[in-house]
């Protein structure tokens, strides 16, 4: 079963206010200059805002802030945030891949920014009864 | 310099404690767009049977970073942290952090190797209150990108 898409614009901006919150201050997530010297196109998410993004997919799909219970991806592609104010967009969809009997729903889940996959691997697993 | 693969399986002390604080749960909550009453308003928590406001999915990372410090910054272990690249991330969760959890952070390296000019390092860090209650498991892998 197809769950349905979710998708995340992200910007400059989003990306300044994650490095803040998260404490995670590599220039390569704020300077085109220092990204552009270690061989990056421009500026890109960190992984953990997508990790974080692709999160709040899978949340909204099982309709509850708490219910994941395993969540892991690979950073396979850098998502560029070009320095405009529309920024660039992730898309999510996902998969069910098993139900368990004790209520676990496993998803694989597909991430892409731009038509190209930005994680692989990417799993969950969510409670889906209380 | 290749990683030295005897690190493999060695773990280090516990860091010291992480206070969780509600304004940081919303703080992160709210850079990732989390709108959910849940991470903001503790009586919506409350009502899912939580103390606290709850953290979103990956915001043990915000703690486990920090603590992989150990790790990264070990001089014996010598990682140029100028060529980490965060390669894979997985979170296994006993339950959500909630504010007002104080955690600590217990850093094992399952592996270290060098494959094809470049080093893996595969870190595990066991995140517990400090009264020795698991909270959630954090792994990490990272590529330490070699000389071109």
């Amino acid at each position: 079963m197809e769950l349905p898409a979710q998708t995340f614009r992200v910007t400059r901006a989003d990306l300044v206010q994650y490095a803040g919150a998260s404490g995670d201050f590599n220039p390569i997530h704020w300077s085109d200059r220092v990204a552009t010297t270690v061989g990056l196109p421009g500026v890109i998410a960190h992984g953990m805002f997508t990790m974080a993004l692709v999160g709040r997919a899978i949340t909204g799909w099982a309709g509850a802030p708490d219910a994941v219970v395993d969540y892991g991806v690979r950073f396979t592609r850098p998502v560029v945030v070009p320095d405009d104010d529309q920024g660039t967009e992730i898309e999510v969809t996902a998969r069910v891949r098993e139900v368990t009997e004790d209520g676990l729903t496993r998803l694989d889940v597909t991430a892409t920014c731009g038509g190209e996959k930005v994680l692989s691997q990417a799993r969950a697993t969510i409670r889906t009864t209380r | 310099m290749p990683l030295d693969p005897s690190f493999t399986g060695r773990t280090y002390p516990p860091t010291a404690p992480y206070q969780v604080g509600r304004e940081k749960i919303r703080e992160f909550a709210t850079a990732i767009g989390a709108t959910d009453p849940a991470h903001h308003d503790p009586a919506a928590a409350q009502a899912l049977g939580h103390p606290d406001v709850v953290a979103p999915p990956t915001f043990p990372f915000v703690i486990t970073m920090a603590a992989s410090r150990q790790i990264i910054e070990d001089p014996e272990l010598g990682v140029d942290y100028s060529r980490v690249v965060h390669g894979d991330q997985r979170f296994a969760y006993t339950r959500p952090v909630v504010a007002g959890d104080e955690l600590v952070c217990t850093n094992t390296i399952e592996d270290v190797s060098t494959r094809g000019g470049h080093g893996f390092l595969t870190t595990r860090t066991d995140v517990s209150t400090v009264g020795g209650e698991p909270v959630v498991a954090v792994w990490a892998k990272y590529v330490v990108r070699g000389e071109a």
